[in-house]
């Protein structure tokens, strides 16, 4: 039965198809073969959501090796609700990939690109997919050296730079984690997952354990970009293949947050992280420093490419204030705003791909004048713009409203009042680039609009944004019963 | 799904989409045919909540229908269709979808079962308005249209935030009368009462208003302010202090509309000063006032309209909005002139028209509760409307001085919109009845009493003696200054002049200081957010591991330290 090794599939495909595009080496060949197995990843993910919804938690043992000794997978709503997030985005973004990233990449390195791509993939599929911890250092470094590979190959020669700075702060990230990891092992024998959260409760107590703690604290926010770990993600953004930056944007930041979940809700109990360690506070105080400083920042910002890069981090803070309040609205919110946010980026940087294969520039005094060259990209840049304010019907209405719902049930006024204020710093730096777009003349006259095989996986994300946004009864409904489950803990 | 589960607003909304693609006649059966199927529907709507849909765990109420929702769906569409008559040649595109849609977000809030639709077609109501303010073109309307957006933005996060508030206390989704003693009910209050134009706010509508086309300003009158009344009249009946803001508003539309020389800006004064009357009935609160509240939203929409669409013609023909640049042009158009005194007559609530059937509840309502102090204040703006709109706008625009312009009247489907409001307003006068029945409580009140006829006909007279006595001052409104001496010079005319120097003066430099305060904050967030910060900058590796190892050290004594 096929079905049953579907958790395997699902990381084992990518997996294999990577080296064959090295292979390959053609570049449309490659771009085909990546797609293929893109989709086929993504049918996968949705398949296990939906079984995981109806059908409970599945457990698959790798190898047929049981599971405290043998490697684990396990798939639950909240890894199925991640792994479709990350597939879909990948999957969404590869239709464009081929014709930007041939404008953008030297074509003889354009299969490299599909390979990272995949690797990435499996990296990240892996990460969220597997129950066990050191599976998970073992998926993140692939992850990490394929995306590492792929911020290299921009077209600019900054991005080796870029790649570079996100190596050195990549590897500090996942060694913090081996640490943790080991020192995990030392104290309780065991790398599984749900092993784990059964032992650690009798050792919660040494100073091993605690310090593991705070090297997994470290690790995985530097991953996760929660500011002020965050430096490498604006360059790294901004010097990207579009494609690739579009992305890593829908990706591998969920990924990151997911393992803080995943580590601090179920590997650690909640009562630990939160009530003990008081996790929450460090997240909370974060958080609100991010979603100001770094919208303040993004206003600032000549580069729209690295606006937008800031913009996630302070979107990463509403994420990290959801999980901090630690009550089913709130997580909730943060994970619903997982894939909203996965969705308005995926669909901003998608559009600002579009620009950059026609003007081959994302600088915001280069952009004067092009609402009327290319009206389907900016159209869609303002409608994502609007998802990522908080614009009632897009999707972002919805992760504001949960989240100030969250705030207003722990009588946090100060909280929601925040939330509210600071998306109105995203007013600002969206209506900057929609004033130079509509309202400025410049030499842009005879730009033509983006080409279809751009335009409409750009749209489909749009119209995403917008249907999620008004018939959300689904992804709340995933996202409410993740939240329920982590604060069940198993 | 039946035809009653679509919600009739979405229609006028979804049609303003298809605007753009259709050929000339297309678009001219579009802009008819849809406000007249919209007003079909709201018309044939069955009573109760209809359209329901689950959102989160709430029961949205799409459509809503009972007696004060209804009648004003129905007015709205009935001004949609006015008003495209009217619009018919307007050449933006980008206005006329603006204002489809527009009619369409006021229709969806007067059928609105629950807040959270009321705050859907709310905030498509406030984009759709700054579309056509911005659709006008020009820098002046752009930067207008702006501030007009930055205020109903502002509104309209009062009124959520009122909304979450008052739901998340307990209250329920479903929009019926509010607490204004809690939070969340002042702050929704306060949400709708911007759109309102009450004081302090109340100049954003003067302010954008006049800057629409010739065709974007009647709608604008129509919509915002009147779906804003309608939420007053549905969510706080009977808050007292309405009576005291809407006094205000009264008033302050009446004295800056005497003071002003732009004829379509005196009209929008007098909008804030006509809503004015609708919010003192909302706040004396009896069946009587609410209907007069309601009554006078209806017959205010279409003799206002009336009047922005004579003031519109002249606009169109001529191409001059200041009273000072006009008159003598009931000559070369007749059609214009006639329909404008009708509205004029009509906003003055002379007997038989149908400003006189509807305001005479509001003030016999505040008679009948004895507010004698608001009863007293009513009947004198009454003639204070007589005075700024009544008198004022017809004559300097038609009549005073002959100004050399022969401008015929406009083409036929303008005046058409003209003569079938004029229509309405004589008609409504003369036979209130079918008014009547459309309000949400039972009427048992009889407008042409030989008291109130004579009543008001003296008012007027009176007033139309002493504007032809004060010509010569009226005149002096020629340029735009704080010369209102003329009004307060039996009080203390010195004091006044001495009072407006120093208010300029602490004006100007409390200017300064905030330009000051401004120009130093810029500079530092840019110090601490620019592109060349230390946040927002470009970071050397070995900074950054810095700072991740001080984050890291700081975790690590956290955890090792807690507990």
């Amino acid at each position: 039965m096929i079905s049953a090794h579907l958790p395997a599939l699902q990381v084992v495909i990518p997996l294999l198809a990577a080296p064959a595009c090295v292979v390959v080496r053609q570049s449309t060949l490659t771009w085909l073969l990546a797609l293929l197995v893109s989709w086929i990843s993504f049918a996968i993910a949705l398949t296990l959501l939906v079984q995981t919804f109806f059908n409970g938690p599945m457990s698959y043992e790798l190898g047929g090796w049981a599971a405290p000794l043998g490697i684990e997978y396990a798939v639950d709503v909240v890894n199925a609700f991640v792994l479709v997030i990350v597939s879909g985005v990948s999957s969404v973004v590869l239709i464009s990939a081929k014709e930007s990233i041939e404008r953008e990449t030297h074509i003889k390195r354009t299969h490299l690109v599909y390979t990272g791509w995949l690797l990435c993939l499996t990296g990240l599929l892996g990460i969220t997919i597997t129950g066990d911890v050191f599976n998970v250092f073992v998926f993140l470094e692939i992850a990490s050296l394929s995306s590492y590979l792929l911020v290299s190959l921009g077209p600019d020669r900054r991005a080796l730079t870029a790649a570079f700075q996100y190596l050195v702060m990549g590897t500090i990230g996942a060694t913090f984690i081996l640490i943790g990891v080991g020192l995990l092992y030392m104290m309780t024998g065991t790398l599984n997952m749900a092993d784990l959260a059964q032992r650690i409760p009798g050792v919660a107590q040494t100073t091993t354990v605690r310090a593991g703690f705070a090297f997994l604290v470290l690790g995985i926010s530097l991953k996760a970009a929660v500011f002020p770990l965050h430096y490498w993600l604006p360059n790294a953004y901004t010097f990207a293949p579009s494609a690739v930056t579009a992305f890593m944007a829908g990706s591998a930041t969920k990924v990151s947050i997911y393992l803080l979940l995943r580590f601090f809700f179920d590997i650690f109990s909640e009562t630990f992280s939160l009530r003990t360690m008081r996790l929450d506070l460090i997240l909370l105080i974060l958080g609100v420093i991010a979603i100001f400083s770094m919208s303040l920042v993004a206003i600032y910002q000549s580069n729209v490419k690295r606006m937008l890069a800031y913009s996630s981090v302070a979107q990463v803070g509403y994420m990290v204030i959801g999980i901090s309040l630690a009550t089913t609205t709130g997580l909730t919110a943060g994970i619903v705003h997982l894939f909203n946010h996965a969705l308005m980026k995926c669909a901003l940087f998608l559009a600002l791909g579009c620009i950059v294969f026609r003007l081959n520039s994302v600088d915001l005094k280069d952009l004067a004048g092009v609402g009327r060259r290319m009206p389907w990209t900016m159209a869609a840049f303002v409608i994502g713009g609007l998802s990522l304010i908080g614009v009632p019907a897009t999707v972002g209405f919805i992760s504001k409203w949960y989240l100030v719902l969250a705030a207003l049930e722990r009588d946090w006024w100060w909280l929601a009042f925040m939330v509210v204020a600071s998306s109105l710093l995203a007013v600002i730096y969206i209506w900057r680039v929609v004033e130079t777009a509509y309202f400025k003349t410049g030499p842009v006259a005879n730009t033509e609009e983006a080409p279809l095989i751009l335009l409409v996986p750009t749209w489909v994300l749009i119209v995403a944004n917008i249907y999620f946004g008004v018939s959300a009864v689904d992804t709340i409904s995933f996202a409410t019963r993740a939240a329920d489950q982590l604060l069940s803990t198993f | 799904m039946t035809i009653s589960a679509f919600p009739p607003g979405a229609l006028l909304i979804l049609g303003a989409m298809l605007l753009p693609f259709g050929g000339p006649r297309t678009r001219t059966a579009l802009m008819l045919g849809l406000p007249l199927a919209t007003l079909w529907v709201v018309w044939n709507l069955p009573d109760g909540a209809s359209a329901t849909i689950a959102v989160f765990n709430y029961e949205l109420i799409l459509v809503r229908s009972d007696a004060l929702g209804r009648l004003f769906a129905i007015i709205f569409s009935l001004m949609a269709f006015a008003g495209f008559l009217f619009a018919l040649r307007q050449r933006s595109t980008l206005e006329l979808v603006a204002a489809m849609t527009y009619a369409g977000g006021a229709v969806g809030v007067a059928l609105a079962g629950d807040f959270v639709t009321l705050f859907v077609f709310w905030e498509i109501m406030a984009l759709a308005s700054s579309t056509i303010v911005f659709s006008a073109g020009g820098r002046q309307s752009t930067k207008v249209a702006m501030r007009y957006f930055q205020v109903h933005m502002a509104g309209g996060a009062l009124l959520l935030s009122g909304i979450l508030v008052h739901v998340t206390a307990g209250g329920s989704i479903t929009f019926d009368s509010v607490d204004t003693n809690t939070l969340g009910g002042a702050l929704i209050l306060a949400g709708v009462l911007l759109n309102a134009a009450a004081p302090p706010v109340s100049a954003w509508l003067p302010d954008a208003y006049p800057e629409a086309s010739y065709s974007g300003m009647v709608f604008l009158s129509a919509f915002t302010t009147k779906a804003a009344v309608y939420a007053l009249i549905r969510g706080f009946p009977g808050t007292e202090i309405l009576i005291w803001i809407g006094l205000f508003m009264i008033f302050y539309g009446i004295i800056y509309a005497l003071l002003e020389n732009d004829m379509r800006r005196i009209l929008a004064y007098s909008i804030v000063n006509q809503v004015g009357f609708m919010v003192v009935g909302v706040g004396i609160g009896t069946e009587m006032a609410l209907n007069g509240a309601a009554a006078h939203a209806f017959a205010h929409i279409i003799y206002k309209a009336l009047l922005l669409m004579s003031a519109g013609a002249v606009l169109y023909q001529t191409g001059k909005r200041k009273c000072t640049d006009l008159g003598g042009l009931f000559q070369s158009m007749p059609v214009t002139t006639v329909c404008g005194i009708i509205g004029a007559l009509s906003i003055s609530s002379f007997p038989w028209t149908s400003g006189f059937v509807s305001k005479s509840m509001i003030n016999d309502a505040a008679g009948h509760e004895h507010l004698a102090f608001t009863w007293f204040l009513l009947m004198a703006a009454s003639a204070g409307v007589f005075l700024h709109a009544g008198i004022k706008f017809p004559w300097f625009v038609f009549f005073q001085k002959d100004s050399g312009l022969r401008s015929p009247d406009p083409p036929w489907n303008m005046r058409f919109a003209m003569i079938f409001f004029a229509a309405l307003c004589i008609g409504l006068g003369i036979w209130p009845q079918p008014l009547y029945m459309l309000l949400p409580f039972p009427v048992a009140y009889e407008p042409y009493t030989a008291a109130h006829v004579v009543n008001m006909l003296q008012l007027l007279m009176f007033s139309g003696l002493a504007f032809f006595l004060m010509l010569p001052l009226m005149r002096r409104t020629l340029t735009i200054t704080l010369d209102v001496d003329w009004i307060y010079r039996r009080l203390a005319p010195i004091i006044v002049r001495r009072c407006a120097a120093i208010t300029l003066e602490l004006n100007a430099r409390a200017r300064h200081t905030m330009l000051q305060i401004h120009s130093e904050v810029a500079k530092l967030t840019r110090n601490w957010y620019g592109e060349n910060s230390k946040l927002g900058g470009v970071q050397t590796v070995g900074s950054t591991i810095a700072i991740a190892l001080f984050v890291f050290a700081i975790i690590l004594l956290w955890d090792l330290f807690t507990a």
